[in-house]
Formats: C-alpha cells, structure tokens, sequence
C-alpha cells in the first residue's frame, strides 16, 4: 500500500496551521494520522500537501472550569481514557476513549481527529452528541463553535471548513445523581464499533428527571433517540426497553458483517442495556 | 543428550525474530536493485482489447513495462502449472500475464519496473487497459448452472474435473435399509490465508553467468526452482537459485507457484537487474490461493442402534480462475479419502465436482481438505447424536473404530496405522467437567436469557504427506520423500541440511533437538540449514504436517548411517571389531566393557584426519538420505468447545476449548501446543468470522482486513490442551504431526456448540461464518 505523492509540511503554531491551509489548496491536517494514512496508502485520499499539526501542544490537554471540561483537539483517546477529570466530570467519554481500537491507536489516535474524520462507526460521536458538547473550530477569519448534535452531517462529513482547525471541544459535566454507560457491539474485522450506545439517566428520590440515549453505527451520523418517556418513572427494565425500542433511523447503514436492519434491531438491544446500566451507576 | 526429545526447550529461532533482526525477503537489499509493481485486473472477466503503456514509460525512472506480448517475445514457456493431475482434468492454460482475457479481480496483465517502488506503483496507475467486462460468476453452485458464463472455453459447464470415491450402489442400500438417516446442505466458507508477511520475491539475473538467485516467500524452494524453470521461465534447473529467508508463515499459501513471482523473474531477466516485488495486503487478498469454498449435501445412515450404515457426500469444490499448483488434490485425495473419521464406516461413497469461478484459485489451507472433510462427517455426527437420540457422545463412542481394529482399512482407501479413540474422548470430557455442563444448560433453557452449548468434534487426519509411490498413483506431479544431510564436524558439533524448509515452526529447534538425541550432544552443537537450493540437496519442503514425521526420519536416518561409519572407525581405533561396539551418550564403546571408549569428537576427528584408519573406508562422517515413508500418519483426538450465545442479539462468546490430541510422539511439547494454538485460532476463525466474499460481479468485498475478519487475540480465550500418545508405527521417531490439527478440528466443534446451545429453537444449522446477525435471523425464524 503506497500513497500517492505528497509534499510534508510542520506546523509549529495553530497560526502557521491555518496559513499553510489557505496556501495550499486541498492540503490535508494530521493529528495522529491513524485515519488519514490508511485513507492516503488505500489511494483513497491523495492530498498534494500534509500538513503535521501533531505537535501543537497548545491543542492538547483536559481541563475542567464552571461546570464544563474542555478537551484539546490533539488530546490522544488513551489520555482521555485515562483522566482523572472526565472520569469525575463526563466519565462516559473516557469509557468510550477505552474502547477505541488498541493501544496504539489510542496512543496516537486524537479526539479532534476522531470527530473530524467522522467514521459513523467512531466510539467519540454518540457520546459528544448525548452529552451535549460543542466543537470550537478557529479559522484565519475567527473562531466559532458549532453544537455536536449539528456538526456530525452525514458519512465522513463534518461541519470542518477547508480553511479551519478543530481546537477543542466542550463538554458539559455531568450532574449529581446521573450515570451513564457506553456500551460497544465490535466489528469483528475493523475493531470500530457495528453500535455504540451511549446513554446518561438522572435520578432524584428514585424516579428518573432527565435521560438521554444516542447511538452509533445505525446511521451514517449518531442517531439520537427520544427517550424522553423515561422521565418520571422509576426507570423499571421494561420502561427502558419501551423507550429504547424507539430508535429509528430512514435510512441505516450495512455491510457484509452486518445490515441496516439488523444494526437498527442491535442498537434497541444495546440502548436498553446501555441505559440500564447508566440507571445502576446512577 | 538424554532427555532432550519431548522436552521444551526454547525456541532458538526467536530471539532474532523478536529483537527484529530477521531478515524476510522484503529488508534485501541488492546493489541495483529495481522494483516492480503488477498492473492487475479491475474485473472479474473481461477482453483486453490493448493496453497503452506510454504513458507509464514516459515517467522519469520507469525501467520496463511489459506485458503479454513480452512473455511471448521472450521465447519461454510463459505459464503457470498444475502439479497434480486428476483423470479427465481440465487443464486450460494459466498464462503468467494475461493475454486476451482476465479472469478474476487480480489477474496480472502487465509489471511496471522503475527505480523506486512508489514510482513503480504511480506507473501502474498510469498503464491503461482496454477492457470489455463480460459477465462473471464466483459462487461455486451458480458457475454450475446451465448458462453460467464459462471460465474457460474448453472446460464445459465450468466443470474442471469429476471425481468419486466409495461404492455408490452399497451406500444406496444402506440407506434404503436405514432405522435413521440424517442429512444436510452445507457451505464450507471460502477463507484468505494471511500470512502477515505478504509474499515477496527478489530475484537477481546476472547475464555474465547465466545463474539467476531467487529469494522468495516459499514453504518449498526446490518444488518452486522446479516448477519456475520448467514451466515458467524456461531456465536450465541448475543455473537457478532459491532461498527461503525468513518467511512469515505461509499456511500453505507460499507452497504454491504463482505468476507474479515468474513475472519479477521475467523482469529481472530483460533487465539484467535485481528486481523486488511485494505484495501489498489487498494483492495477496486478490492472489494468494485461498481455501476451502465447498457446497456440500451429505446424509448419514444409521441402524436401530445407532451404528452407522452408510455414508453419502456429493460436494461442489471451487477451483477459482485457473488451477493452482495442488488444487485438484484438496477436495480430493485429501478430502474425500477422509470421510470415514474416526468412524467405522461400511459404505461411504463421495463425489466431488470440481468447477472453476471468476475467483482467486483455491489451493492447500492449513489442513486443506482435511478440514472440510471433519466439517461433514462431525456436522453429520451431531445430527446423528439428536435423531438417534443417543447424544454426541455416545454415537461417537458406538461407532469408533475399536482399539483392536487397527491397522484399519476404510472403505475410501486409506487404512489407518494405529489409534485410539475412546480415551481421548473421556479425558476431554472429563476435563471439560461434562455432566455438571448439561447441568447447567439444562437450568439455562429453563431461566431463558444466555444460552450455553456443548459441541464435539472428533477428529482423523492424515499427514506426514506422503508415500510417494501412493501419490503418484494418484496423480502428484512430485514425490513426497523427504531428504537430509547431516554432518559431523571434525570437533563433533554438527550441521543438518533438511530438505523440510521452516516457515515459523521451529525446525531449527526440533530437528536440533532430534539430532541432539539421537548422538547423545547438547542441541546446541547442531546447525539445522534449509531453504536454499545451492546449500540444500533437494527437498519437498514444509506443508501437510510432514516436517517432523517425514524430514525429522531422514534425519534420524541419517544420524543411523553415522553411527554405523563411526563404529568402524572407532573399532579400528580400539582395536575391536565394529560388532562389538555400542553408541551410548555420545560415545563409541565395546559393548561389556564401558572403559574400551571413544567419545564421538575423538571418532569425528580420525575421520577427518584419516590418518590412522581403516583402509576400505572413505574419510569424512556424514551421510545423506532421503526417507520416503510407508504410509500417512494418521494423527486424531476429541476436541470440545463450550459457548455462550447472546439469542437477542445473536453474539457467541467462547467460554471453554478443550483439546486431547493424539500426535504421536512429541519432540517439544512447547511447540506441539503452540501449533495448536494457532491452528485452533484458524478454525475457530473460520467458524465465527473469517469469511472470502465475492458479489455477483466477482468484485472481493472482503478484500481488506476491514471486512475480512482474522481472529486477534483479545476474540479468544485460553485453550486447555491435553494428549494420548499412539506412536506412529512406522516411522523412527513415532511422531505424527501436529500442524494442521488444530485447524481441522475446530470448527465443527464450535458449530455444534452454537447449534446444541440453540437446541431449543429448532435450530439444527447455520452456515459459517457464524455471524451474529445469522445466528440472530436464525432464533428469530
Ligand atoms: C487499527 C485502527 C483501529 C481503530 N479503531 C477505532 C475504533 O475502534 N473506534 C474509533 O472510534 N476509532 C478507531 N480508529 C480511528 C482512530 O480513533 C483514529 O485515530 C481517529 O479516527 C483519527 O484520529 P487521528 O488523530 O489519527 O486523525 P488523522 O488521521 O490525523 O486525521 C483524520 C482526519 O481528521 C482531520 N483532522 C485531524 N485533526 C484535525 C483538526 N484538529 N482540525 C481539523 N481537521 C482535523 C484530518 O485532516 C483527517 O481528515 C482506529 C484506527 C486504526 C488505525
């Protein structure tokens, strides 16, 4: 497998980044390049210039402030995984990180690389979607933030203009008395998720005040579904089973390890199991 | 050395494997070098209407671009060979470029040569080729069907051979008298062998000799120098040199000749150049021969009292494009002579139908043929266990071939040497705590939820391939014997030339280990050399579990012959007559009186020396010898696999995998176990998730390892090995084989575990790969 030729370039700041892309017409960024170079060897993408943002450190790390961790765009899924601040804060996010592929790819594979090459069977999507994060994205014009439910557009496809960076996304904590849970069904080939159920209740005085449920791998983006049936009960399984059997998407993918149909019968199954345990962990 | 054969000492090939400091094909570096890349074909089956390489040759560093018409040009014979020939096969022509016509996804119709190998693969892009697609088929049972487009013009119907073993009136009267028939249709799944190192070939042509090496990927150097001057390139056998350097596994995919490695020798010629190729994973996805590829209806019939009366298989097998190199063997002599398992069997009679597909050829794949073989006869077996209400231990146990019974001929001309089947069976039931098993599944049918199954598999296999005077008559183009070369050093440490060329076993470590026994030295003082053919006599290499039974024998053949040198050498220097003398722990004494002695070193020296000697005999202590065995060996045991299913969503989990295997003798058990691990991993791969899948356009879908499953480690679970020792009859080391056991084995036990365990749904199949959604569309009718 051997790329396409392609001229290299090193980026010391988000500034110098965000020059050379206006330079270079369809240059391509690299965070950790676990996506774009398979894409690259595969002829799949054969970008003229790439442009190694891998060392910005201003782009990495997790801190939490009024309520929200922030999680730099270069912050590696195995530091994710690890942390101390989503594990007290948004501790369905480093659940989700810990699935990720092996221990290489987490070493290497970046949170803002994750969402940005938007794979509908990427573990981070469904649960930036159910937590609410937004996505910061800076571009020689300014910076914007755009919410995780709108930035997600369809297969590979984001809200990422050609002329800007991901910085960091936001991630509201989560509050008092609400778990949450991931829960991954493996493609047995690729190691990505054939369904990723990521899924939060609340709970005061034993009934159920907020629940959220989104799913990965069903649909080309993360599929969100209502579970707002859940409120106000006590959150029995058969209550859970019910609001989770409400995932419905037009149009599911498939592929020969597993159809649309099955996908969307598999992601009921894994919504239910995702919400009960984020109901145990409560 | 005492206590060296069956002990597990570590494996001497690792440490420059594991620091990184292997050398495989691809890390050669020759001066000059050159690489080429291989222009394949987008379609399934299409005309070449021409092929414009201008463009390519226009590209600054671009050496050559040759295709079909080059091959002719050159004057050699230009063609890829079948070396085993059935009655009435098919032989149409495998051009090693394409001329008018491909006929898979892959198919070589031109190589690019440039300096560089990115080069090399830009260039390629950039040879255009005037395709007509014509319609396609890959699927085995629609190349059947009247109308099916045809593979090749002179193979009507697609059919590349018919062929029977059996007597098909005494099984039809079985069956007519029969208290219970079982019966079943059933895919055998087509499988890629992925070898992580991808096939590879350096080949250097040097005009001012004549003399071409070749370094390559190959499980046979000799069969490959063979085959590529004979049929391909047209070379005199002595002017080529092969060596196998390191090679990361092959699983029989590097036993075969392919075109690609005669195209870089080809290019390597009109050149006067080294030249390199290396697969990329999608070329060895699309060229590697893969396995299996059967359909298959086989019915079981049974008397009053569960014994079985008779045996039936009628099997498609998919040959692909063009005969691979053993192709018409597998689904052969090596299936059909296996249907009597461990069983005895009054009438079988099976008939297979070879048929060649717009596919990659289907060759050897660990346990080839053997494999498919077990699927049938154990799928059939379980069946049995439920119509007969017996269960799958007791039908096993009521039709095992009886302790006493061996040597024992079956009705499909094998005749097993030696066996044992009841006490492999009980200790793999005992280990795997059986009753308190059907226990617990009992109360999980009743609770509902996860359900668990139990699912046997009781296997034969035949291997240490083979009597050559056997295969001959059977239609192998080569023989089987096996050859080697020992010599003692003059300081008494020792080389071993073998003809068995290692591809990840540990021949290194057990040839030295046999050595070491039989001449009483340490293993340290033995060199084990192969895979080169300027270094190596001759040799059938390393496939068919055969290393240790048919080139370990040469060895001990050799050391024999030794011995007996060495005997009158240190008669004549003890003054003692030969007869007289014994070899005990590496020394040569008067039988009676231990202190009348010479350690071998004292032998090997006089006999380089030659200086005090007896007169008849010539100096020198080594000896060559080719061991040609008696028979298979024939290798069995019960394996037991224990699995959990998911019924909502369809998910098996492994929970147990037991396996008692009967091998023969074990040389190191360290690497015994660790050749069932990995043939376990395969067959047990081959049941859950490994699955080859061409659409209707002959397009490989599972062409990368994105859809195509291997097993990781993390997808399995620790394996509980245990063995019963029958030592093979025939051979010097009472060895059998162990290389493919583990992937013939496994698979039928781990169907009839999802299926036991889904009992209670009616569910009596499922095809493999057992994918979650089929197991789920199954419970859900
Ligand atoms: C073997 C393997 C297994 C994997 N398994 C999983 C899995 O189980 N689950 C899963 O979710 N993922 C999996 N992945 C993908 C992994 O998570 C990738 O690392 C991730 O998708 C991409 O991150 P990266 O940093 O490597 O991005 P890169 O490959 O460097 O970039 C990917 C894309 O994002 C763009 N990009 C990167 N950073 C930015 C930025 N800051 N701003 C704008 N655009 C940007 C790039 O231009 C490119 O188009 C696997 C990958 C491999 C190789």
């Amino acid at each position: 497998m051997y790329p396409a030729q392609f001229d290299y370039r090193r980026a010391g700041s988000v500034d110098e980044a965000l020059g050379l892309l206006q330079e270079n017409e369809d240059a391509k960024l690299m965070a950790g390049g676990h996506s774009l170079i398979p894409m690259m060897k595969l002829r799949l993408a054969q970008p003229p210039v790439v442009i190694d943002i891998g060392r910005l450190d201003e782009l990495r790390g997790i801190s939490e402030a009024g309520g929200s961790v922030r999680v730099g765009s270069l912050t590696t899924h195995a530091d994710i995984a690890a942390s101390d601040v989503l594990a007290a804060h948004c501790p369905v996010l480093a659940e989700a990180a810990g699935h990720i592929g092996d221990a290489q790819v987490r070493n290497r594979g970046t949170i803002g690389g994750n969402i940005a090459h938007a794979d509908p069977g990427s573990d981070i999507p469904p649960v930036l979607v159910l937590l609410g994060a937004s996505v910061h994205l800076q571009s020689p014009s300014g910076t914007r933030s755009v919410a995780a439910g709108d930035f997600f557009q369809d297969l590979l496809m984001t809200d990422v203009g050609e002329d800007e960076i991901l910085t960091h996304v936001d991630v509201p904590a989560l509050g008092a008395g609400t778990g949450s849970a991931y829960l991954k069904f493996e493609h047995p080939a690729s190691g990505y998720a054939v369904v990723g159920a990521a899924a939060s209740v609340t709970v005061q005085d034993g009934r159920c005040t907020a629940a959220g449920l989104v799913v990965g791998g069903v649909g080309a983006v993360p599929t969100a579904v209502d579970v707002s049936s859940l409120v106000g009960t006590d959150l029995s399984d058969d209550a859970i089973a019910a609001a989770a059997s409400g995932l419905d998407t037009e149009d599911p993918i498939g592929d020969i390890f597993a159809s649309g149909d099955y996908r969307v019968h598999v992601g009921k199954v894994y919504g239910k199991r995702a919400l009960a345990a984020a109901r145990d962990r409560a | 050395m005492a206590g060296v054969l069956g002990t597990s000492i570590k494996r001497r090939e690792d440490p420059a494997l594991i620091t990184g400091r292997g050398k495989y094909t691809d890390d050669l570096q020759a001066a000059d070098m050159a690489h080429a890349a291989i222009v394949r074909s987008p379609y399934a089956h299409a005309r070449i209407r021409g092929i414009d390489t201008s463009a390519a040759e226009a590209l600054p560093g671009v050496l050559a671009v040759l295709t079909a018409r080059d091959v002719a040009a050159a004057g050699i014979p230009g063609v890829v060979p079948v070396g085993w020939l059935l009655p009435d096969l098919k032989t149409p022509a495998h051009p090693m470029i394409a001329a008018d016509t491909v006929r898979h996804v892959g198919d070589a119709v031109a190589v690019v040569v440039a300096e560089d190998r990115y080069l090399a693969r830009d260039a390629a892009e950039r040879v255009a080729v005037d395709y007509e697609p014509l319609d396609a088929v890959a699927d085995v049972v629609a190349a059947l069907e009247d109308g099916a487009p045809a593979v090749h013009e002179d193979a009507l119907g697609n059919v590349a051979f018919d062929w029977e073993i059996g007597d098909r009136e005494s099984v039809d009267a079985a069956f007519a008298s029969a208290a219970n028939t079982v019966e079943l249709d059933l895919r055998n799944n087509r499988l890629i062998p992925h070898a992580i190192e991808p096939r590879a070939v350096l080949a250097s042509y040097d005009s001012s000799t004549g003399e071409m090496t070749i370094h390559m990927t190959s499980q046979n150097p000799h069969v490959h120098r063979l085959l590529m001057t004979l049929a391909s390139l047209g070379m005199p056998e002595h002017k080529v040199r092969i060596v196998a350097p390191e090679v990361g596994g092959g699983f029989g995919s590097k036993i075969h000749h392919y075109a690609d490695e005669a195209i870089v020798g080809l290019c390597s010629m009109k050149l006067d150049r080294p030249v390199k190729w290396t697969a990329t994973r999608t070329e060895t996805n699309l060229t590697d021969a893969h396995g299996r590829d059967h359909s298959t209806h086989c019915a079981l019939a049974l008397d009053a009292e569960g014994r079985i009366t008779g045996l039936r298989v009628d099997t498609a097998a998919a040959m692909g494009a063009y005969l691979s190199t053993f192709a018409p063997a597998v689904p052969t002599y090596l299936y059909g002579t296996l249907m009597s398992g461990q069983y005895d069997i009054p009438a079988i009679h099976c008939h297979v139908t070879g048929v060649f597909t717009h596919t990659a050829p289907v060759d050897a794949y660990r346990g080839a043929g053997r494999p498919e073989a077990t699927y049938v006869v154990e799928r059939l077996m379980h069946l049995a266990g439920e119509a007969t209400g017996l269960g799958p231990v007791e039908v096993r146990k009521r039709n095992f071939v009886p302790a006493d019974a061996f040597p024992y001929q079956t009705q499909v001309a094998l005749a097993y040497d030696s066996g044992n089947y009841g006490p492999a069976m009980d200790r793999a039931l005992e280990m795997i705590g059986y009753d308190d098993l059907r226990t617990e599944q009992a109360s999980r049918r009743d609770n509902g939820g996860k359900q668990i199954g139990i699912g046997f598999s009781s296997y034969i296999e035949a291997c240490g391939l083979a009597p050559s005077a056997v295969v001959g008559s059977l239609g192998a183009q080569a023989g089987q014997w096996e050859s080697a070369d020992v010599r003692v050093h003059p300081t008494a440490s020792v080389t071993v030339y073998t003809g068995s060329s290692s591809h990840g076993q540990g021949h290194e470590t057990t040839f030295s280990q046999i050595v070491a026994d039989k001449l009483g030295i340490a293993p340290e003082a033995v060199e084990v050399i192969h895979g080169d053919t300027d270094l190596v006599q001759f040799g059938m290499g390393t496939y068919g579990s055969r290393s240790a039974a048919v080139g370990g024998s040469a060895i001990v053949k050799s050391v024999e012959k030794i011995i007996e040198k060495g005997k009158k050498i240190a008669a004549h220097l003890l003054e003692a007559s030969a007869e007289d003398l014994e070899y005990v722990d590496g020394s040569f004494r008067v039988a009676g009186s231990p202190d009348r002695a010479l350690a071998l070193g004292d032998v090997a020296l006089q006999a380089y020396l030659a200086h005090n000697y007896p007169d008849d005999l010539e100096p020198g202590l080594s000896a060559t010898s080719f061991y040609d065995p008696a028979n298979f060996t024939y290798p069995f045991g019960t394996h037991v696999c224990v699995v959990e299913v998911d019924t909502e969503t369809g998910s098996i989990d492994l929970l147990r995998y037991a396996a008692v295997d009967d091998v023969g003798n074990v040389i190191n058990p360290m690497i015994v176990d660790g050749q069932l691990h990995g043939g376990l991993a395969q067959g047990i791969g081959q049941a859950l998730w490994e699955n080859a899948v061409y659409d209707d356009s002959g397009q490989l879908v599972s062409g990368s390892l994105m859809d195509y499953a291997v097993p990781k480690i993390h997808n399995l679970i620790p394996f509980e090995l245990d063995r019963t020792t029958t030592p093979c009859p025939h051979n010097p080391l009472g060895v059998k084989g162990v290389g493919e056991a583990g992937a013939i084995a496994s698979p039928a036990a781990v169907v009839n575990a999802v299926v036991d365990a889904l009992a209670p749904f009616g569910i009596s199949h499922i095809d493999m790969p057992l994918t979650p959604e089929k197991v789920w569309r199954a419970v859900n009718g």
